[in-house]
């Protein structure tokens, strides 16, 4: 396991029980709608490609508190526990993965491919890596017309070896645009580990050819994900360029759906699911009693309803209508597709 | 009232007036500000718009292209110049993958309004990696519209329609004729995208092309016309989507079609067309269509293997000698 993850930090902030009790229900949320899209991938109800985010819950609990909804998102296709966490509905994250009209793309995404513009999260990329320009991208736009939003463009650490990164890296500190890079490093690039594909594994080092601000960061943690995204966007809306957190997390189920992990020792995931943020939150938010078992089973009770509901949503709704194939590809109305 | 134009003067006139008209277009690329643009297209725009507005880029062709995709879904139109084509091959994947998808992914919640523009195809002795066409490349993928026309009037009225246009447009256009002059309207014009243009009436064959063999075509015209041939000469102007009736209506009234197409033969322009020309108007066909695109290789360097690789004003008198069964 990774030092950073292991060592206990010395002094923890003091947080309030609405933050905890966030930070709580965001983390179990995203692990039951994971579950549950698993559990109806096993019943063929969701097809294609699925990464699930089990294990990795604490950046998208630290997402809730550290920065702003007009702020952007853009990131990967491990993207459902994020899309969750900045708003879109479980509902319609479920009927997406269901391939129904209902879901948040009108089930032309999958599981891949969630945007929102209401909720300012701009996919949901398929091309490891791609999606590194693109929030760079955003950001410019967001420099240009002189907001101080920013733009959070999380990657894995497999796209920390595309070429997208150095070009990305290399023009938002030239021009000091106001995006947050972070690294999900959950160790492993499908069944590749860091190790095996470069030579330095602590890929926040990455950032000090470009002189970018660039920090590690205990993943399994949302006081700490919270810490260093609240410090990173202080500098960044402060006008002083990007920066880059690499959050070193796990990931407890394989690449995706049909990768049975079998590259990684029983030893290492049980070693990381000693430090499951959902269980550790769970249980610091009874030590320091922020709430009583009641209060923590009425939030297990209600998210699991709000799950079922989802699936039950899902599965209620309809297809999209043969129609729709050709419509989305052009704003123009009346493009002449070839027959 | 019109004004003589270069093509690179006409193409800048479109961006600026449009950069004039919204505070959203701004232009990126490699050398496009301080240098004036490679091929200067860009000259003086830097004076007038500001760096934040004229952006020099590093030599970093999928970033920038991302960059200005990201720009575009957030609110922006932006124009990204590549120095070639050839180079922007680095940034397929942000046009194939990411722009023409956006729409489509998103289901309509985010569009992509963004134009890509270089010079495509060959420009002399290059040799293999810098004289491609790459009109067939990108008009193969949905969610792209594509403007190839190297006429400075209409390049001017499509640059325009381009970086007005909600969806993401690569526009090719062309080294070797940046220089080359035309009439240009004076005050504000549109030219339609998905239109060609009847450059040349004529009644004996149909003659398609776009791009600088344009000129080899029209070259070619007035040969046939020595040789009584009477040629229409159609500008395809843009290639996706294609303006079919426009060809169809001539190969009606003419009943022989040449194909002239730089782009490669396999799977190529020329393909397309004569696909949508057999199946639409079949028994209008006196003579089975005939293509002449570059070679089927790699453009080597020498003159002599250029030469052999180019369709040229000859290949297409003899091509329509051909098609009307005219012994030479």
């Amino acid at each position: 396991m990774t030092e950073l993850v292991k060592k206990k930090k010395k002094k923890e902030v003091e947080y309030s029980k609405e933050t905890y009790l966030n930070w709580y229900e965001v983390m179990l949320r995203v692990r039951r709608f994971e579950e549950r899209a698993l559990m109806a991938y096993g019943q063929q109800k969701i097809r294609g490609f699925c990464h699930v985010y089990i294990g990795q819950e604490a950046i998208a609990a630290g997402l809730t508190s550290a920065i702003r909804p007009e702020d952007a998102v853009a990131t990967a296709y491990r993207q459902h526990g994020l899309a969750v966490a900045r708003g879109i509905p479980t509902s319609e994250c479920m009927a997406e993965l269901f391939g129904k009209e209902t879901g948040v793309v009108k089930g032309k995404g999958g599981s891949m491919h969630f945007f929102s513009k209401e909720k300012r999260f701009f996919g949901g990329n398929g091309i490891v890596g791609a999606q590194i320009p693109i929030g760079t991208g955003i950001a410019l736009a967001e420099q240009y017309k002189g907001t101080d939003n920013l733009c959070v463009t999380l990657f894995g650490d497999g796209a920390a070896r595309q070429g997208a990164l150095y070009e990305s890296f290399n023009m938002a500190m030239t021009w000091k645009l106001p995006v947050l890079y972070i690294c999900e490093n959950n160790g492993y690039a499908m069944g590749t580990s860091v190790e095996r594909t470069s030579n330095v594994t602590d890929l926040y080092k990455i950032g000090s050819a470009f002189d970018m601000p660039s920090e590690p960061v205990d993943g399994m943690s949302p006081e700490a994900v919270h810490e260093a995204l609240e410090k990173a966007a202080a500098h960044i809306r402060s006008g002083k360029g990007p920066y880059y957190l690499e959050i070193k997390t796990y990931r407890y189920k394989g690449h995706s759906v049909s990768d049975p992990a079998k590259y990684r020792t029983k030893d290492e995931l049980n070693e990381y699911k000693a430090v499951d943020p959902l269980k550790v939150t769970e249980s610091k938010i009874l030590d320091k009693k922020l709430a009583t078992k009641e209060e923590i089973k009425a939030i297990k009770d209600k998210i699991k309803a709000e799950i079922d509901e989802a699936v039950r949503f899902a599965e209620e709704s309809n297809y999209p209508d043969p129609s729709e194939l050709y419509t989305d590809n052009y704003v123009q109305k009346d493009y002449p597709f070839l027959e | 009232m019109a004004r003589e134009l270069t093509l690179r003067d006409a193409i800048k006139e479109g961006m600026t007036e449009e950069m004039r008209r919204d505070d959203t277009v701004f232009l990126m690329g490699e050398e496009v500000a301080e240098y004036n643009g490679a091929y200067k297209v860009s000259k003086g725009m830097l004076d007038e718009f500001g760096p934040k507005r004229v952006i020099d880029t590093p030599i970093a062709e999928l970033g920038f292209a991302g960059i200005g995709v990201g720009a575009a879904m957030n609110g922006l139109r932006p124009i990204v110049e590549f120095m070639t084509w050839n180079f922007a091959v680095l940034a397929f994947d942000q046009i194939v993958n990411n722009a023409a998808k956006t729409l489509s992914q998103s289901a309509g919640d985010f569009n992509c309004p963004i134009v890509f523009r270089g010079p495509s195809g060959s420009a002399g002795q290059l040799a293999q990696q810098h004289s491609q066409s790459f009109e067939a490349w990108l008009a193969n993928c949905p969610g792209l519209k594509v403007i190839s026309c190297t006429d400075p009037a209409d390049a001017k009225g499509l640059i325009k329609s381009a970086i007005r246009d909600d969806d993401p447009i690569c526009v090719m256009e062309s080294e070797l004729l940046y220089g080359a002059t035309g009439m240009v309207p004076d005050g504000e014009y549109l030219v339609p995208i998905g239109v060609a243009a009847v450059r040349q009436e004529g009644t004996d064959v149909t003659i398609v092309s776009f791009n600088k063999m344009m000129n080899v075509c029209m070259d070619a015209a007035k040969e046939l016309e020595k040789e009584n041939i009477s040629a229409e000469i159609i500008d395809l102007r843009t290639i996706r989507p294609l303006d079919y009736d426009t060809i169809i209506n001539s190969v009606k009234k003419t009943n022989r079609l040449i194909i002239v197409d730089e782009s490669w033969p396999y799977a190529g322009i020329s393909s397309e067309v004569a696909f949508g020309v057999q199946s639409k108007a079949f028994d209008y066909l006196d003579a089975p269509i005939i293509r002449l695109n570059a070679a089927d290789v790699s453009l080597p360097y020498a003159p002599t293997l250029v030469e052999g690789y180019l369709p040229s004003p000859a290949k297409i008198v003899n091509a329509a000698k051909e098609i009307m069964y005219i012994k030479s």
